[in-house]
């Protein structure tokens, strides 16, 4: 009993991919384009997210190139404008925002909750075909000249002050924000409606409950950045003045409206990518997570609080004292519950027996990273250390932890963990381990520098800079040429395992959701028969009972 | 060392020499932000320690090696408590510390020389109280408190200076202000922090803060010959408005001597206190305000009048105030050359003299 794995594969001389499966099922290109099966879909985003990962990845390599001199040399400070914008753009709408939910939450949560697809198949393929259409549209807006007002399309830059697409930029935002309502929507009738007999709430794995906290932001807070966007368009060409001074409007109310979706947004952003870690945590430990229902409710609590903290944006652009106050207060009590899944998650591997293939390395390089994230977070959310802080590299560094180190860590530990069930191969261990850890490094590298130049004032969305700020921004550049190795090397393995790969079996990990108690990759319909949740969640001892059965049936 | 290039080398010893990790503190505010600052690092680093810690021991004791067979728990209430209620206590009282400061930062002492800035794509252009004109660059004395009345005239601007610790968004339309006591003499940045267009990263300059000494030599040798009143004074004869606003018992406007600060009945009902935003508001959108017992024959003066115009209006108007003119006169006779005392206080005259043409 001392290996120091828990990967049990079928015997690679005889185990075979089951012929019947959701991947063999049908063929030809309109199988996939017509498809209703919500793996497949799954799938579909899965490929087109990395697509869209790659540019605003390219993007962000030459804002590092960029940086590297004092100067703006390398291109004009227009188009260095141009790139910063279109790199989160693409990175928040089209990476971001879909990331774990429209890949991994598609393909899981049906089958997490023992149910054949999701509730509305077809407007979830809908949503693809939105997210596709936006994501297409933005692409062609950067072909055709790009737009320079930011992602945050403050007016009155982008409504009076820019000759650039901000229309299409917008539109691309608006259709991308409809597909994040269809996949909340569709979220939330499945795991109320299609829930496996004795699948009760506190049975649902911590993956589901973040997915479907994460779905009341999606459907309750996209709506109002979509009217936000109108109200822009309908500024830009008929002048209606909503924000503009000088006919009465008021330029703040836009960021009010913008923040008030793009606050939640960030926790439609992080709270999936929670959801991963605790499956992860508790596999690779053989524990039921410690505290289940704290881990449950704290991300219920994250998207109650997520909607009164948006102000916080706004710290210093003179709205009322008080209501920074209360701002203020609601940011601190919107971290506790962020201290909660990290603590719990620490707690989970006491007295557990841990191994550390590479899913469990992505999820430790997580907590690391997004606890400095989330502590950096309270720094901004004080109102009189925002000051200082707001507006400057602080920030970048900031929400880059969250962001990469925190939901980027978790969507590639998710990958890494659900891969042998997506296509029944395993990935290669040792250099995934490798690229892990250079990514761990690589981000360090490239981002903690950053928290210094914004404490020295390094202000955000320069293309040049005071050359004292220089050595930093050196390091951050070289660390984010190691981030880029590390970003590229899966892509090359996950391919490279899709043929060569060990065979996975049902259940390498000896995991004890009910995804991993089905072939692997799945049927179409996900299960032979209707299974039943007559054990409790994250249950190793009925995992192991099970397994004893199974035994005993294939020896008698 | 014959492996590395003699460029990074030169490099990497040029800047690990002179390497900062914070900027320099030149504000009476700085310390203060500073001190909560530390603390909140010390903080989170302690928090980060901890969780690293045992993740490292966990990971240690626990592995499957040396642990092969988990215990399952359940959880305990008792540590969930523990972990909801200290980070809140240490998060709740970052939150009281850091107001304290937020509103010490926005709350200006009465006795503050205001000084005007105006945002513009893409520069800022600064206006003294005795009329020195500066752009991308800020002189300020130490040991005085300084308040900027802060305006953009397009886009958002933000108005960052590092070494004091102060930064304050430039709005479109609306006056925002600042204070600070500068400290210790210098060259330091000034950034515009809130991204506004093409040339965002060179919306930067310098503040230069001068002991009071030096900045009375800076003000006079920086004089544009008419204080910001005085300039005021004349737009306001210019644009004729005391055809109108004048004290004869006929005048269509209300007179305006001793008008700022006072609470005024409003035709709409209720009654508004006449700050700068007001008198701004009242300049560019009169029929939105007009005071009770006048008729809204008032033109708009928008598209008319500058940012800068305004300004001056409003510290004509300002001006019109005996209170205000004796504090104003108080603040800056002790800092203005010789010179500059007779000209400064703009309405020296008899307050309604330069309005009421009798």
């Amino acid at each position: 009993m001392s290996e120091s794995t828990i990967v049990k594969l079928p015997d690679q001389s005889t185990a075979r991919i089951p012929k019947m499966n959701y991947l063999s099922k049908e063929n030809g290109i309109l199988s996939w384009l017509l498809t209703g099966d919500h793996k497949r879909i799954a799938i579909l985003y899965l490929i087109s997210l990395s697509f869209f990962f790659f540019i605003g990845g390219a993007l962000a390599g030459l804002i590092r190139l960029e940086l590297l001199t004092p100067q703006a040399d390398l291109m004009a400070t227009d188009t260095y404008n141009k790139v910063f914008t279109m790199h989160g753009v693409i990175m928040i709408f089209f990476f971001l925002v879909p990331s774990v939910p429209a890949t991994l939450g598609n393909f899981l949560i049906p089958m997490m909750i023992g149910a054949k697809d999701l509730a509305l198949p077809k407007i979830n393929l809908l949503s693809w075909y939105l997210y596709m259409a936006g994501g297409l549209l933005a692409l062609y807006t950067m072909a055709t000249g790009g737009v320079d007002t930011g992602w945050t399309f403050t007016t009155p830059l982008s409504t009076h002050y820019v000759n650039t697409n901000v229309l299409t930029t917008g539109l691309a935002a608006f259709i991308a924000g409809f597909s994040s309502i269809f996949t909340g929507l569709n979220f939330i009738v499945t795991i109320h409606k299609m829930r496996a007999p004795g699948m009760t709430w506190f049975k649902l794995p911590l993956f589901v409950w973040a997915h479907y906290a994460a779905s009341v932001l999606m459907v309750l807070a996209t709506p109002v950045v979509a009217i936000a966007i109108v109200l822009v368009a309908l500024e830009r060409t008929i002048g209606i003045g909503v924000f503009d001074p000088t006919k009465g409007g008021d330029p703040i109310l836009f960021q009010h409206l913008f923040w008030f979706y793009s606050h939640p947004a960030v926790y439609i952003m992080i709270l999936p990518g929670m959801g991963v870690i605790s499956e992860v945590i508790s596999t690779f430990s053989r524990k039921r997570v410690f505290g289940y229902t704290a881990v449950a409710f704290s991300s219920v609590a994250i998207a109650i609080f997520g909607f009164f903290v948006w102000a916080h944006h706004m710290f210093i652009m003179g709205i009322s004292n008080y209501a920074v106050l209360v701002f203020s207060l609601l940011t601190m009590l919107v971290a506790v519950p962020s201290a909660i899944k990290i603590f719990n998650w620490t707690f989970t591997l006491y007295k557990g027996s841990i191994t550390f293939e590479t899913p469990m390395i992505y999820a430790f390089g997580f907590m690391g990273l997004f606890t400095i994230g989330g502590l950096t977070g309270v720094f901004l959310g004080v109102s009189g250390t925002d000051i200082h802080l707001t507006e400057t590299y602080f920030i970048v560094a900031h929400f880059h932890f969250v962001m990469v180190g925190g939901m980027l860590m978790a969507f590639l530990s998710g990958i890494h963990f659900w891969w042998p069930k997506m296509t029944g191969r395993m990935y290669p261990e040792k250099i995934s381990q490798l690229a892990a850890v250079v990514t761990f490094i690589g981000f360090n590298f490239t981002f903690f520098p950053q928290f210094i130049l914004g404490t020295l004032g390094m202000p955000r969305r320069y293309a040049s800079y005071p050359p004292e700020f220089q050595i930093l921004n050196v390091f951050s550049t070289a660390g984010a040429t190691i981030l880029g190795v590390g970003y590229l090397l899966p892509v090359l393995y996950l391919v490279w395992s899709l043929r060569y790969g060990k065979i996975a079996g049902n259940n390498p990990w000896q995991a004890t959701g009910l995804e991993w108690q089905t072939q692997s990759p799945p049927l179409t319909e996900n299960f032979v028969k209707m299974p039943i949740m007559d054990h409790d969640v994250y249950d190793y001892e009925w995992l192991e009972a099970q397994q004893e059965k199974e035994k005993e049936v294939a020896s008698a | 060392m014959s492996h590395i290039s003699p460029t990074i080398w030169q490099f990497l010893v040029k800047w690990m020499t002179n390497f900062a990790l914070f900027p320099p503190e030149a504000s009476k505010i700085a310390p203060q932000m500073d001190a909560l600052y530390f603390f909140m690092v010390l903080v989170s680093l302690i928090g980060l320690t901890i969780v690293v810690l045992l993740i490292v021991a966990f990971s240690i004791l626990y592995n499957k090696e040396r642990h092969p067979v988990a215990v399952q728990i359940e959880g305990s209430t008792l540590l969930e408590a523990t972990w909801t209620i200290i980070p809140l206590g240490l998060f709740l009282m970052m939150f009281v510390w850091g107001a304290l400061i937020y509103f010490r930062v926005f709350t200006p002492p009465a006795n503050a020389m205001n000084i005007y800035v105006v945002g513009k794509q893409w520069m800022w252009k600064v206006e003294h109280p005795g009329g020195q004109h500066e752009i991308n660059a800020l002189h300020v004395p130490t040991g005085r408190a300084i308040q900027l009345t802060i305006i953009s005239q397009d886009v958002f601007h933000s108005f960052s200076i590092p070494a004091f610790r102060v930064k304050r968004e430039a709005i479109p339309g609306r006056y925002t202000t600042v204070w600070f006591e500068a400290t210790t003499p210098g060259t330091y940045h000034l950034f515009c922090t809130q991204y506004c267009g093409t040339e965002h990263s060179h919306m930067i300059g310098d503040v230069v803060v001068l002991t009071p000494e030096d900045y009375k030599k800076w003000l006079a040798s920086s004089t544009s010959g008419a204080s910001i009143a005085q300039n005021g004074e004349r737009l306001f004869a210019s644009l004729s408005c005391a055809a109108c606003h004048n004290t004869r018992p006929d005048a269509r406007g209300p007179s305006l001597a001793n008008v700022y600060g006072a609470k005024l009945p409003l035709a709409s009902g209720g009654t508004v206190t006449a700050d700068d935003a007001y008198l701004r508001e009242a300049i560019l959108n009169p029929s939105q305000h007009v005071t009770q017992g006048y008729a809204p024959i008032m033109p708009t003066y928008q598209g008319q009048v500058s940012e800068e115009g305004i300004i001056s209006l409003v510290e004509y108007i300002k001006n019109l105030n005996s209170d205000y003119r004796i504090q104003q006169t108080l603040n800056t006779t002790d800092l203005l050359p010789e010179s500059e005392q007779t000209a400064a206080p703009a309405a020296k005259a008899p307050a309604t003299k330069g309005l009421v043409k009798p």
